[in-house]
């Protein structure tokens, strides 16, 4: 059973003062249990607000402009307060990008987990001082830092340390669904890969689904097992990561793979994507990729293409949804995710 | 690009012999003292018109060697000279006759701008301060330093205040600034890692244009060996302080020796060995 559905899911912030901005536009997703996910676009594209809707984390001048949250069946889209709070409890966490900024500065870390833990009792839970010492102990262990760091301040860890904690943190409730926000931005290349390593180790023992939200293609091919590519507010593709890496759909993917190359080839040839994507302030008239796009066409300019089943996943392209058919969903190696979509278009 | 801005005078050589940089820390508040050696016995040359690409993790030193070269610190032991001129022992004057031939980029475009001056004004002020211009003269320059770096029409770009632009943008005018002054070096402190991968091989394209077309010198300081790879014909790849593997970037990249070297190597986000290596981890 389908663990997170978005159907139609839009996005604005209304600053007080100045334009409005349409940020997310349009997102249908599911998330199957145990799914690695991964979000890609550039700084704009929406994918951070997308994940901040998903988690139910908008704050004003955010605005959720309709569409259906379901969460394990509930719409989460429309709870507030305990209910929400409620349905956070062991449901779903966030994993923000700057360990340093998501932790309080002048609590140590075991009082940063006592407050997670006595947030969300349930009956049976453990909640004095030992109790905490020891599921926080294990926590910590998870996340493969030594129990000592239970006595220290978050200025006294490094960025990579910060970061292992506010995973520990997240995971503390158990959450079915973790979202990660640019979880390894801030650190070091060496010390990103180990996090991201230890995730994909965490999500596959504790079976949790993961999203992965992230600037960078190569980190998100690395370790989701389906990538969701974001432009101008819509997910313009959503395909298995390996057909996406054998054969991206939209041109938009096919010009971010071709900002990557392996350095230790013999010849690096580095492509860039020419132009800037579009004002979100204003409206949008057919594809927002077609300015910068080299197979644009007429109709590019004058519809936005629909996100419609292609091979394995779907893509929002007149051109490609053209030239190639979508395959039919019993060839599809997720065969539930295609036939599911293919139903809802039909 | 504009005939207007005459080549950088060719010849300077930077040479860099046994530097060392210590810092006296203090942990706490009250605790004795400690040392950090930053940088660590280091010796290069970056000849006319070369590019070097500086690499190594947070805290390898990287950013240390690049104050060091540009004069804003001192080293602690060893000197640091360009062309004929004792860098490591410079002080005010001196420093500022340095940088009008050693020119810095800077990582973070959104902070190397004051956002409340123009473009044009930020890019007049090292005409007027460097090469002694006018400000009309240094108003001209600035239409040539723009269609330099690709910002065109200029007209419009020069109006324009930092929170109206790109990262990209941004960074272009950083990098604008930086030749103002006609330099002979420039050093590049993590030039593109902020901006989006979109937009990284644009600014690169252009450093690599400058340094063939003007015959600019470029130390390129880097945590990511793909862009090194792309614009630098030689590599040093630094490891707390010392330079751990040295040689021509290809060669290093395709045959490294150092296991630190192999680490970083093994770091880069690669979409396309990604199948390959899930399958075996």
């Amino acid at each position: 059973m389908t663990l997170l559905e978005a159907r139609g899911v839009n996005v604005s912030y209304v600053p007080a003062r100045g334009q409005r901005i349409w940020a997310v536009r349009d997102v249908d997703l599911a998330l199957e249990p145990g799914e690695f996910v991964g979000i890609v676009g550039e700084s704009g594209c929406g994918k951070t607000t997308l994940g901040y809707a998903l988690t139910r984390m908008l704050r004003p001048p955010a605005r959720l402009d309709g569409g259906v949250i379901t969460f394990d069946g509930t719409d989460i889209a429309t709870l507030h307060g305990e209910r929400l709070r409620r349905q956070r409890r062991g449901g779903f966490a966030l994993v923000l990008q700057s360990g340093m900024n998501a932790l309080n500065p002048v609590r140590t870390v075991q009082h940063q987990f006592a407050d997670v833990l006595k947030a969300h009792v349930r009956p049976g839970d453990d909640v004095t001082r030992p109790g905490i010492a020891r599921r926080a102990t294990e926590l910590l262990e998870a996340v493969r830092l030594d129990a000592d760091v239970l006595r220290r301040f978050p200025h006294e860890l490094s960025g990579g340390m910060r970061q292992r904690v506010s995973i520990g943190l997240a995971l503390a409730l158990q959450p079915r669904l973790v979202v990660f926000d640019e979880p390894t931005t801030a650190l070091d290349l060496v010390v990103q890969q180990a996090v991201m390593q230890m995730i994909k180790d965490l999500q596959r023992d504790r079976g949790f689904t993961a999203v992965l939200i992230s600037h960078d293609l190569g980190v998100v091919l690395e370790a989701a097992d389906r990538v969701m590519v974001m432009y101008a507010g819509r997910i313009v593709e959503d395909q298995p990561a390996a057909a996406l890496t054998r054969g991206p759909h939209h041109p938009y993917t096919e010009a971010l793979l071709d900002c990557y190359a392996d350095p230790r080839a013999d010849v690096v040839q580095l492509a860039g994507i020419p132009g800037a994507p579009p004002d979100l302030s204003l409206p949008q008239t057919g594809c927002s990729f077609a300015p910068r796009c080299a197979l644009a066409e007429e109709i590019c300019a004058a519809q936005d293409p629909p996100l419609t089943p292609l091979g394995p996943g779907r893509a929002a392209c007149h051109v490609r949804a053209r030239r190639a058919p979508a395959a039919p969903s019993a060839s599809a190696p997720r065969g539930a995710h295609a036939g599911r979509e293919a139903g809802h278009v039909g | 690009m504009s005939a207007e801005i005459a080549p950088a005078d060719a010849g300077a050589e930077l040479t860099v012999a046994g530097v060392s940089k210590v810092y006296q820390v203090r942990r706490q508040e009250r605790a004795p003292r400690t040392t950090v050696t930053a940088v660590d016995d280091v010796s290069f040359t970056i000849a006319p018109g070369a590019a070097i690409g500086l690499v190594g993790a947070s805290g390898s030193g990287k950013s240390t060697l690049a104050r060091l070269i540009t004069g804003t610190q001192r080293p602690t032991s060893g000197s640091v000279t360009f062309g004929d001129v004792p860098v490591s022992r410079l002080r005010a004057r001196g420093l500022r006759r340095l940088h009008a031939r050693v020119q810095m980029v800077f990582q973070d475009p959104y902070g190397a701008l004051n956002p409340l001056h123009t473009v044009e004004y930020t890019l007049m002020r090292p005409c007027q301060n460097f090469l002694g211009m006018s400000p009309g003269q240094a108003r001209d320059r600035v239409g040539d330093l723009l269609a330099t770096v690709g910002l065109v029409p200029a007209a419009q770009f020069a109006a324009k205040l930092p929170h109206q632009l790109s990262g990209g943008q941004r960074q272009r005018v950083v990098i604008a600034r930086a030749l103002a002054c006609d330099p002979a070096l420039i050093v590049a402190d993590e030039p593109v890692s902020m901006l989006d991968v979109s937009l990284r091989a644009g600014v690169l394209e252009l450093l690599a244009a400058l340094r063939r077309e003007r015959g600019l010198s470029l130390l390129y300081i880097t945590h990511d060996l793909l862009s090194a790879r792309v614009i630098t014909d030689e590599l040093l790849v630094l490891h707390r302080g010392r330079i751990v593997e040295r040689g021509p970037t290809k060669q290093v990249m395709q045959h490294p020796r150092h296991s630190y070297t192999i680490q970083l190597l093994d770091a880069v986000a690669n979409p396309f060995a990604s199948p390959a290596t899930k399958g075996t981890s």
